[in-house]
């Protein structure tokens, strides 16, 4: 079993009285691709939010590799720690093409001087290469990204996340919008980074989680509270989480 | 370009050396090519990071008040002037003062103003009320040199400033200023440095996501862009031969912003053709219908917002474009459309 990335033990978050999330214990071992499942208002995005500390929780601890505690970090210092996060819709520089929207993302000093002496170098250049070949843009590396179609926004927008080499991706709801095609070539690219990378997806479309589950856990929240964990089809017949769904009418049934 | 450069630096030098070009005219010519150095300063915020000052005309001054307290220290007489003013008396001291003082004052106002991440509006705002608040500080130093005798001007090392051999050197320091800074600012639109600044037109809440400190980014460029038009402002009174407060008047950025719309916002050398041409129209207008001049300079500059907002730069892709539309042969096909991504 890899060593732990990302632990929360007991984490509660409550807004005026709401309890966004209660007592959630939670681990994402190393390199591996976590699926956050549970209807709207279920707490992904709060988890999300504490993770990268755009909020504080209200008690419980939430810890990153070899102890490092992340209620105690400001943003970009979880940043900088390697976790990267993605939002539903995409956030790209629209006038920029996909080659410089990815060089702007490269990791590296983000200090005025050393932007103004940078030369982009050979490895870098390998790395966007790869990374270009990886998300399938390559062919349109010089396209306008507002140009794109938008599950290749999407794919841009991974990519920029990988440039900065993160060592945590967490991706709120990656596939909404996207093709049938583009949901199959978003899950076979998020699955390529598994062992190299840890990814915790937030997600409802079942036809993406039918995708990219087959060897993935899924965790389920309801509620603020983690209703059940393990493989999907233990989830699925879960009889909790069939009738959290069953409330919902056709949401579940894909 | 290189042509350009020739002619500048030579060719017209060589004009007035042998007396086809009068001194007047040469420093008409030089004065315009100080004020493409004012575009450049302005265009170089709006163009490259989306930041609209409206005061890059008191960074300008800033320059041309070191070197004129300079001349005026040097100035043999009575009509010195207080003794401060003799810290400038140095011609070192004076160069230092002249790279440095823009920089600083843009670095005291702009340091809490990108802090406060305040909107660019409000910070357009600001600038003019920068202007203002240092036009009336400057009044108890008055003009400087000019006909009125008051604090007239000594000699530039050594030189006396009226010769027609010192404003040929001072037009060739001029138009060598002007390339050097043009070439600098292009080099810097190739850096990464720029990319960031750019990206910030588009959303600044984007470049902060990246892990950009935006705030750094817009001071560097704003204390950078004050550098550029303190060098313009100090070739500037050198030829022009006197400043007062009257020189950081509102109307003063908002004619060097006039002239970056006229030519092209974010082409670099559309704001030096802007610039220098509108100088010698505005120069032309003066001596024949001065009333005009405002009129005529609003005009412009509602006429090429409404219809050519690239600017001159663009009106060739613009003619272009038209000839197309109304030609026989069909407009160009739009960009080809994005295939289906295979699975």
């Amino acid at each position: 079993m890899p060593p732990p990335l990302l632990i929360a033990r007991d984490l509660t978050k409550t807004f005026d009285g709401f309890a966004a999330l209660s007592h959630v214990d939670f681990t994402l071992p190393k390199g591996e691709l976590r699926l956050l499942m549970g209807p709207k208002g279920s707490g992904k995005s709060t988890f999300f939010d504490l993770v990268t500390g755009q909020i504080r929780p209200d008690s419980g601890r939430l810890e990153f590799g070899e102890g490092i505690d992340l209620t105690k970090l400001k943003e970009y210092q979880i940043s900088h720690l390697g976790i990267s996060r993605k939002f539903q819709a995409p956030r790209l520089f629209p006038d920029y093409s996909v080659w410089d929207n990815l060089v702007l993302s490269l990791k590296g000093s983000r200090s005025v001087f050393a932007t103004l002496l940078y030369r982009l170098s050979s490895e870098d250049r390998d790395h966007l290469q790869d990374l270009l070949k990886l998300i399938g843009l390559l062919p349109k590396r010089d396209w306008n990204a507002d140009r794109l179609a938008h599950g290749e926004k999407q794919w841009l927008e991974i990519g920029m996340l990988l440039a900065t080499k993160p060592k945590l991706l967490l991706l709120d709801s990656p596939a909404a919008g996207m093709t049938d095609e583009e949901m199959q070539r978003t899950a076979e690219l998020l699955v390529s980074l598994t062992g190299k990378h840890s990814l915790l997806i937030a997600e409802h479309d079942m036809t993406f989680i039918r995708r990219i589950a087959s060897d993935s856990r899924v965790t389920f929240l309801h509620h603020g509270s983690v209703l059940a964990e393990g493989r999907l089809e233990e989830i699925l017949a879960d009889p909790r989480v069939r009738e959290v769904y069953l409330g919902r009418g056709k949401r579940g049934q894909k | 370009m290189a042509g350009l450069a020739v002619l500048l630096l030579v060719g017209v030098p060589a004009l007035h050396a042998r007396g086809l070009i009068g001194t007047e005219t040469l420093n008409l010519l030089g004065q315009s090519l100080c004020y493409a150095i004012l575009a450049i300063s302005v265009d170089l915020l709006w163009g490259g990071a989306g930041l609209l000052s409206l005061g890059q005309a008191l960074f300008f001054a800033a320059g041309g008040y070191v070197v004129a307290l300079h001349l005026t220290a040097v100035a043999p007489g009575a009509a010195r002037g207080p003794d401060w003013w003799q810290n400038f008396a140095s011609f070192p001291m004076a160069l230092v003062a002249v790279a440095a003082l823009p920089g600083v004052i843009a670095l005291i106002f702009g340091f809490p103003a990108f802090r406060s991440r305040m909107n660019g509006m409000y910070f357009a705002i600001a600038t003019q009320a920068l202007c203002a608040g240092l036009m009336i500080l400057l009044r108890p130093i008055g003009i400087l040199g000019g006909p009125s005798r008051t604090h007239p001007f000594g000699p530039l090392l050594g030189a006396d400033l009226q010769d027609s051999v010192t404003q040929r050197t001072v037009f060739i320091a001029t138009a060598a200023a002007l390339l050097v800074i043009y070439g600098g600012c292009r080099w810097l639109n190739g850096t990464r440095f720029a990319l960031v600044l750019r990206a910030l037109r588009d959303g600044e809440s984007r470049v902060l996501f990246s892990g950009y400190a935006a705030a750094n980014y817009k001071l560097f460029a704003f204390v950078f862009a004050a550098f550029v038009a303190g060098i313009g402002g100090a070739l500037c009174l050198l030829q022009a031969g006197q400043i007062g407060p009257e020189s950081l008047a509102p109307d003063k950025s908002i004619e060097a912003v006039v002239w970056v719309v006229v030519g092209g916002r974010g082409t670099l050398i559309g704001p030096v053709c802007g610039a220098f041409g509108l100088s010698l129209l505005k120069s032309w207008v003066m001596r024949h219908c001065p009333d005009l001049w405002f009129a005529l300079l609003g005009g412009l500059f509602v006429l090429f917002l409404l219809f050519l907002p690239e600017g001159l730069i663009g009106l060739p892709r613009r003619l272009a474009a038209v000839g197309r539309r109304i030609g026989s042969k069909p407009a160009s096909p739009p960009p080809p459309a994005a295939p289906i991504p295979s699975s």
